[in-house]
């Protein structure tokens, strides 16, 4: 409202002007306030989590804590060859007042996820370190602390020290998109190939399951819209049903349904069409059914919604102009429905690339996708900071498609209803 | 008008090359509900170049007829044809008939052009033509420079003259319009219906219109067709349904008009003597079916009643209490009651001789007896 502020030459005083932008004022207010309570949500229970995930990805200060000293004096260190005495002994300063802190298992977790095998390294040492005398170790710590364990006398684990002493590190992200700093500060490939390939895997459910919905999904809504209001109700109560019922029941349905000698195989079975029972259940296949069935309403409902508002009489006029139904579909209510079906398959999509519990039910090894990993690292191997890269990454992922996704077909065009 | 039917039923028996009648509906029925019929018996004879109005309350199955002309609805039983071709049994989109709907039914996604050339690409007619032909046509409805717009861009009007371009640019043989100014304001609407009487003269097509507004209908039609409840009640050009409605509902559906009950003393000729309820006695035109010492209403159009004194020619004449009048800026309109508390309502026109009454004053109406009708009851 800037005429308000702004003296018109044919209008407002300055009295009118002010309470002009007084009413302004407390309008804003007051639209504030109805908004706060919903903002304070979001803030505390979305931004703040992810905010701090986005950070966890990079921030470890765990070994940066635990052996500060060695860290402060490591970069003087040239890498090459075994750190000097010096260094060592302030090592092993640390080590002990670890080792009576009882806290030099987690030095150990943490470097050995940089080099395997130097847990027991660590923990050994540790034990040996924790009888001799500070004095002793300051003037003689380096030879004791290779006396305790050769390997101290290499440079890999001085490296892998150095590397997980870093409180700001690329390498969880790096390890979310297997790779990793090769010794020389570069960037390498990494031998084993998990989590990229879980990604492409993850991706392709999402768009078979994305498709089957669509499939499904679109003549039941172009009925339903086409049909009595009666009739649409009834089918709408069809399609509402799974969302009224447990989650967990329904993937645990589907269990039933498709274990060895659940529904589906035993009718297979006595029709004679299979001599031995198939393989359904924990498989890609069984996830991907699931999975359709329980995304199945958030392709219907924005579709219906849309096609609801589409007039018959579009069709009927292509038709009189000399279109046969099946071209005037295509031209026509095709790309007139595009904004339901966009708003549909982008739901379906993104919530079935984040999804959990139904691949960690009846998905088994093979139909695993990334949340489960990213799960797997939360609860299992408590690594907490490569669990929040690969959720960073798939957050960031979703994010390009969406921008892609508004590139080419615009987002002006999502329509929920 | 029933000379000029029964020829064209000659015409049609004989199934003479030339002679028959452009479009023929052979008495179609249709039925939604395997119950009810919708349509009871539909007979029309089109000529070419004709512009037909179906008119008629909603629910009185004019929306119907035209659906199963356009293709959109099948026929129960009867016969549709077009040049002596039964059309039944063809595909809407075969048809080859223009139509305007009410919504215009524009594509939103396609522009103005896009949406002209649409029936033309539809036909394979090359690019350099639909070109063309887009231009000629958007010059035609006074669109020119339009066709890059999309139609969410354009005022009712202008998407309105874009359906009417759309429905004609492929050359039908017939052009269907479905309440095509049902969603334009007073004003448009009447600009429309010149711009559409205009097309209609310049092109020479055949326009079926359905319609529910009687002025729209009156204005542009060569015949119209008054439907009620399934049936057609008359189907005659516009003034003959205003001056000679053959039956009570056209009477009352078409334009204002008054009715005196009344009961039949005798009938001379065409003329049929009625007294009315304060005993006056009224020679009346008689209408179809009416028989003597039977009761009948009368049907006077309220602009052909005259108030007394008056130096207008009448042969009826009635006394009336005066209710009360009400002022509309070119007409004063009078409102009576007879003896037996019906009310008659008398338009005058606003100049010095429109009269003063006080409520409940006796007044006296006259008229001809060529502007009044005598219906059975």
């Amino acid at each position: 409202m800037p005429e308000a502020t702004s003296v018109t030459p044919d209008g407002l005083s300055r009295e009118d002007a002010r309470n002009a932008a007084r009413e302004y004022r407390s309008r804003r207010w007051r639209a504030f306030l109805f908004v706060v309570p919903l903002l304070a949500f979001i803030g505390f229970s979305f931004v703040a989590p992810i905010a701090s995930m986005l950070y966890r990805g990079v921030y470890n200060p765990t070994v940066a804590s635990l052996v500060p000293e060695t860290l402060e004096k490591l970069p003087s260190w040239q890498g090459e060859e075994r750190p000097s005495d010096e260094i060592l002994s302030t090592f092993a300063l640390d080590l002990k007042r670890l080792a009576n802190d009882r806290t030099s298992g987690q030095l150990a977790e943490e470097v050995n996820r940089a080099l395997p095998g130097s847990s027991s390294v660590i923990k050994s040492s540790a034990r040996k370190l924790r009888r001799v005398d500070d004095s002793e170790l300051a003037n003689n710590g380096a030879a004791i602390l290779i006396d305790a364990n050769a390997k101290w006398a290499e440079p890999e684990i001085w490296q892998a020290l150095k590397k997980t002493g870093q409180v700001y590190t690329a390498g969880y992200y790096l390890t979310a998109l297997d790779l990793e700093n090769d010794p020389d500060g570069g960037i390498q490939r990494r031998e084993t190939q998990i989590y990229v390939k879980l990604y492409g895997k993850t991706l392709r459910m999402a768009l078979i399951i994305t498709i089957l919905t669509v499939i499904l999904g679109y003549p039941l809504a172009y009925f339903m819209a086409n049909s009595s209001s009666g009739t649409a109700n009834l089918l709408m109560v069809f399609v509402l049903l799974p969302f009224w019922t447990s989650l967990l029941v329904r993937t645990t349905a589907w269990i039933a349904l498709l274990q060895t000698n659940g529904v589906v195989n035993s009718t297979l079975l006595a029709l004679g069409l299979t001599d031995a029972p198939l393989e359904m259940l924990y498989t890609q296949f069984s996830t991907i059914i699931a999975m359709t069935h329980i995304l199945l309403p958030f392709m219907i409902l924005p579709l219906y919604s849309v096609m609801r508002g589409i007039d018959p009489s579009y069709m009927r006029a292509a038709m009189s102009m000399g279109s046969p139904p099946i071209p005037a579909f295509l031209r026509i209510y095709l790309p007139m429905s595009l904004p339901g079906l966009s708003a549909g398959a982008l739901l379906v999509f993104i919530i079935s690339v984040g999804y959990y519990i139904t691949p960690a039910l009846v998905g088994g090894t093979d139909g695993q996708m990334i949340s489960n990993i990213i799960a797997f690292h939360m609860q299992q191997s408590n690594n907490w900071e490569l669990a929040a890269a690969l959720g960073s990454l798939l957050l960031f992922l979703i994010l390009a498609l969406y921008w892609l996704y508004d590139r080419f077909v615009g987002a002006g065009n999502i329509k929920l209803g | 008008m029933v000379n000029v039917m029964a020829k064209n039923m000659d015409a049609h028996k004989q199934q003479a090359g030339k002679s028959q009648p452009f479009l023929v509906f052979d008495n179609v029925k249709k039925t939604y509900d395997q119950k009810n019929l919708v349509v009871k018996g539909f007979d029309m004879q089109v000529e070419e170049g004709e512009f037909i109005t179906l008119l008629g309350p909603s629910g009185s199955g004019k929306t119907t007829v035209l659906m199963m002309l356009a293709g959109f609805e099948s026929v129960t039983s009867g016969d549709i044809a077009i040049k002596g071709q039964s059309i039944n049994r063809i595909a809407p989109y075969r048809r080859n008939i223009g139509m305007v709907f009410q919504n215009y039914a524009l594509f939103p996604h396609m522009t103005v052009a896009e949406n002209l050339a649409y029936p033309l690409s539809v036909r394979k007619v090359a690019k350099a033509e639909i070109d063309s032909r887009v231009v000629a046509s958007l010059k035609l409805v006074e669109l020119d420079g339009f066709g890059g717009r999309y139609p969410g861009q354009l005022s009712g009007g202008q998407r309105q003259r874009v359906a009417l371009a759309r429905s004609m640019i492929f050359e039908p043989t017939l052009i269907l319009m479905d309440e095509p100014l049902g969603a334009l304001d007073k004003k448009l609407r009447e600009q429309m219906q010149y711009e559409i009487s205009r097309l209609h003269e310049q092109l020479g097509v055949t326009v079926i219109y359905v319609t529910h507004d009687q002025s729209e209908a009156l204005s542009m039609s060569n015949r119209i067709a008054v439907f009620n409840d399934g049936v057609v009640q008359q189907c005659a050009p516009p003034a003959e349904l205003y001056e000679r409605p053959s039956n009570a509902f056209v009477a009352e559906f078409i334009g204002e008009n008054n009715f005196i009950d009344g009961h039949v003393q005798s009938i001379s000729g065409d003329q049929a003597k009625v007294v009315t309820p304060g005993g006056e006695t009224v020679v009346a035109m008689a209408g179809q079916g009416l028989t003597e010492n039977s009761g009948c209403r009368v049907s006077v159009r309220p602009e052909k009643l005259f108030i007394h004194p008056t130096s207008h020619d009448h042969d009826n004449e009635v006394t009336a209490a005066f209710i009360t009048r009400i002022y509309v800026g070119d007409f004063i309109r009078y409102y009576f009651r007879l003896a037996n508390g019906s009310e008659i309502i008398v338009k005058v026109l606003n100049d010095l001789s429109a009269p003063e009454f006080s409520e409940g004053q006796d007044g006296r109406l006259m008229w001809l007896t060529s502007d009044c009708i005598a219906f059975p009851v």
